[in-house]
């Protein structure tokens, strides 16, 4: 009997192996290999050319392990890095906020089309990541710039209310607007994919049991939808909060992001240790309110 | 007046017209069927008087009102799905509470008649269970309790045991009729099982392409079906073809198709030469070796052709000299073995004259 078991699972165990595999030494190499080696960083010595210090000095009285929690100190003495991490949360909040409403009434329209157009829908959705990234930022540099027809008509209108002109172009308002364009295709998906699964009976008995199109909305759509909302959430809201390219292209100085800072240690100031321990505080920031999120949505059993 | 009157309600998908020309008339209290095949149009006409759906033609009126223009959820009317459509975020309690939430009714009020529903439908201890936490016919009886919490005029069942299994479905008949009877609201149940229709109801519409072939008790339904379509559709019945030769005072004879003569009730006063079938049920054909020489009855030979064993009686198909196939009933409670006949075994089919009727083409 045992060895007849054994025989079956055996092959079995191997497929298993063979098939999860891959993927996994992939997360091992490119993931779990870097974010050690991120972690290690944090607690370096930066190099005194930038980069890092060697792990180990070797004097007389022989080779020593160069650890150190400096570079922490200093994230945890100066209260600018906690603003700006204030700031990037607000940023990345107001995003994922302004992206909500605008993707559920889309994405319940394309939900409550007809079958037929609604893939063509999907398509137009996520048509904008078939261009750059960056061009498609920049293109926002044209619309929001002094010079362009909207800002100028905008302009008028509130010349002849009284109020002067507006600066649109690196602005925070201009780093809302391009991470809001940026990631509203992450919210309308998610939200799409949850909404087009519900039962329109659910519906019909709402408004039979005597609910008006509001309270049908408010008590069965909404509360149904909320795993949709939350994925949306967190696909807006954790790549928004580490995000440097917007606020570089659109933000000017007042409106840059702790992922600008992050870039600037590694790349201009090159202070390796303290940039990684920007982003460890950034990756736990990012784990704990993903966590939090997963557990909001189970426990409210939807 | 009656509470419900459908008058020549017709509607049209394209040319197609699902609901053609009924006319209904439904009274406070009273168990009401729309019977029929899929697609008779009896859910259309039943999300019509809900309000999901709006006549092309004719005019609903509930309680002396008139519906039309009338969104559902300003109809006192109530629905009890066929999915059940329980909402799966909510627990029975608030799924119980919904109706009366959008009442507004007060919570102290609320509480103490969503708990007494609860009891009416034997659901004490279930109301913090979430729908998907229940069984079949529990979210039944949610459902129920749900779509009579606010005490509606008129309560519509769309197939709501056609997802049980038949044990359960039968003990839901019985839980229904109970219900129905205790708060006395009109339900108009519909159904394409006969045997559900016959055994619920105290009046049965007969639904067929759109229009209503009939509308009786159970028993004249079954008994006294009015045409070739209500005798076939409800229970079985050997429907043979034939024409009436000579017709008396309430008795004539019939020539049927392949058979010849025998003698029938003459109900509808027909005269001669008028063409139509004589409906006979199963149960009233007797079936033997030799069935004797009573001149009351109609006496075929021929020979078992298959037989159709189903528990509490027996099916046999027996075909005659001509070729023609008359189903017999005989019911298995005879003490000790009844008598089998096998396929191929030379047998005589009986019945009486006034065991069928003759409906006219």
């Amino acid at each position: 009997m045992g060895s007849t078991v054994n025989a079956q699972s055996r092959p079995e165990r191997l497929h298993k192996w063979l098939v999860s595999g891959p993927p996994l030494l992939y997360l091992l190499v490119f993931f779990a290999a870097p974010v050690l080696i991120m972690v290690l960083a944090s607690f370096r010595n930066p190099g005194d050319f930038g980069g890092l210090a060697p792990l180990f000095t070797q004097d007389e009285t022989g080779r020593h392990l160069q650890l150190t929690l400096d570079s922490y100190g200093r994230f945890f003495s100066d209260a600018l890095y906690a603003r700006l991490f204030l700031k990037s949360f607000f940023y990345a909040a107001a995003t994922a906020v302004v992206c909500l409403a605008i993707a559920y009434p889309l994405a319940l329209l394309i939900a409550r089309s007809p079958k037929r157009h609604r893939d063509i829908m999907v398509l137009l959705v996520i048509l904008p990541f078939w261009s750059n990234f960056l061009i498609r930022v920049y293109a926002w540099i044209i619309i929001l710039g002094p010079q362009s027809v909207f800002v100028r008509a905008l302009n008028g209108l509130l010349g002849l209310v009284g109020i002067g002109p507006v600066t649109l172009l690196y602005t925070p308002f201009a780093v809302i607007v391009g991470l809001v364009y940026v990631h509203l295709p992450f919210m309308v998906l998610p939200l799409y994919a949850n909404l087009e699964k519900h039962d329109p009976a659910l519906l019909d008995a709402a408004q039979d049991l005597g609910a008006n199109a509001w309270q049908r909305f408010w008590r069965v759509t909404f509360p149904l939808s909320l795993p949709g909302v939350y994925a949306g959430a967190a696909l807006v809201f954790i790549p928004a909060l580490g995000i440097f390219a917007i606020p570089d292209i659109l933000g000017g100085t007042e409106g840059i992001m702790i992922g600008n800072v992050i870039k600037q240690q590694f790349l201009d100031t090159r202070d390796w240790p303290f940039g990684s321990v920007l982003s460890m505080v950034l990756t736990a920031v990012a784990v704990g309110l993903a966590g939090a999120a997963a557990w909001v949505a189970r426990r409210q059993r939807v | 007046m009656a509470l419900l009157e459908i008058h020549h309600v017709t509607r049209r998908f394209g040319d197609f017209a699902a609901v053609d020309g009924v006319s209904l008339s439904i009274a406070a209290g009273e168990f009401f069927t729309l019977l029929g095949p899929s697609g008779c149009g009896k859910t259309t006409l039943l999300r019509m008087v809900a309000g999901f759906d709006a006549p092309d033609d004719g005019r609903i009126v509930l309680d002396g009102k008139d519906m039309t223009g009338i969104a559902p959820e300003a109809r006192n009317v109530h629905t009890v799905f066929q999915s059940y459509a329980l909402f799966p975020h909510m627990t029975v309690e608030q799924n119980i509470a919904f109706p009366l939430r959008m009442a507004r009714v007060d919570s102290m009020q609320l509480r103490a008649r969503v708990a007494q529903a609860l009891e009416q439908v034997q659901l004490g201890g279930f109301g913090r269970r979430y729908p998907n936490e229940l069984s079949g016919g529990q979210r039944q009886r949610v459902a129920v309790a749900r779509a009579l919490i606010n005490r509606p005029k008129l309560l519509l069942l769309d197939e709501p045991l056609a997802a049980l299994d038949a044990k359960l479905r039968e003990s839901m008949q019985l839980e229904l009729i109970r219900l129905q009877r205790e708060i006395g609201i009109a339900f108009v149940y519909v159904t394409h099982d006969q045997g559900e229709a016959l055994a619920l109801s105290h009046r049965i519409a007969v639904m067929n392409h759109g229009r209503v072939e009939q509308v009786d008790e159970p028993s004249k339904i079954y008994g006294f079906p009015k045409n070739r379509f209500v005798a076939d559709f409800i229970g079985q019945c050997n429907l043979l073809g034939g024409e009436v030769r000579t017709a008396g005072d309430g008795r004539m004879t019939l020539a049927l198709d392949g058979l010849g003569e025998v003698r029938a009730v003459n109900a509808g006063k027909d005269a001669p030469g008028t063409r139509g079938v004589l409906a006979l049920r199963p149960e009233k054909v007797a079936i033997g070796g030799e069935l004797g020489d009573d001149p009351a009855w109609n006496r075929f030979s021929g020979k078992v052709h298959d037989f159709l064993y189903l528990g509490d009686v027996t099916l046999y198909i027996v075909e005659l000299q001509s070729g023609t196939r008359i189903e017999a009933m005989l019911p298995n409670s005879a003490a000790g073995r009844a008598t089998f006949f096998e396929p191929g075994d030379r047998v005589q089919v009986a019945w009486r004259f006034d065991a069928g009727h003759f409906l006219v083409d």
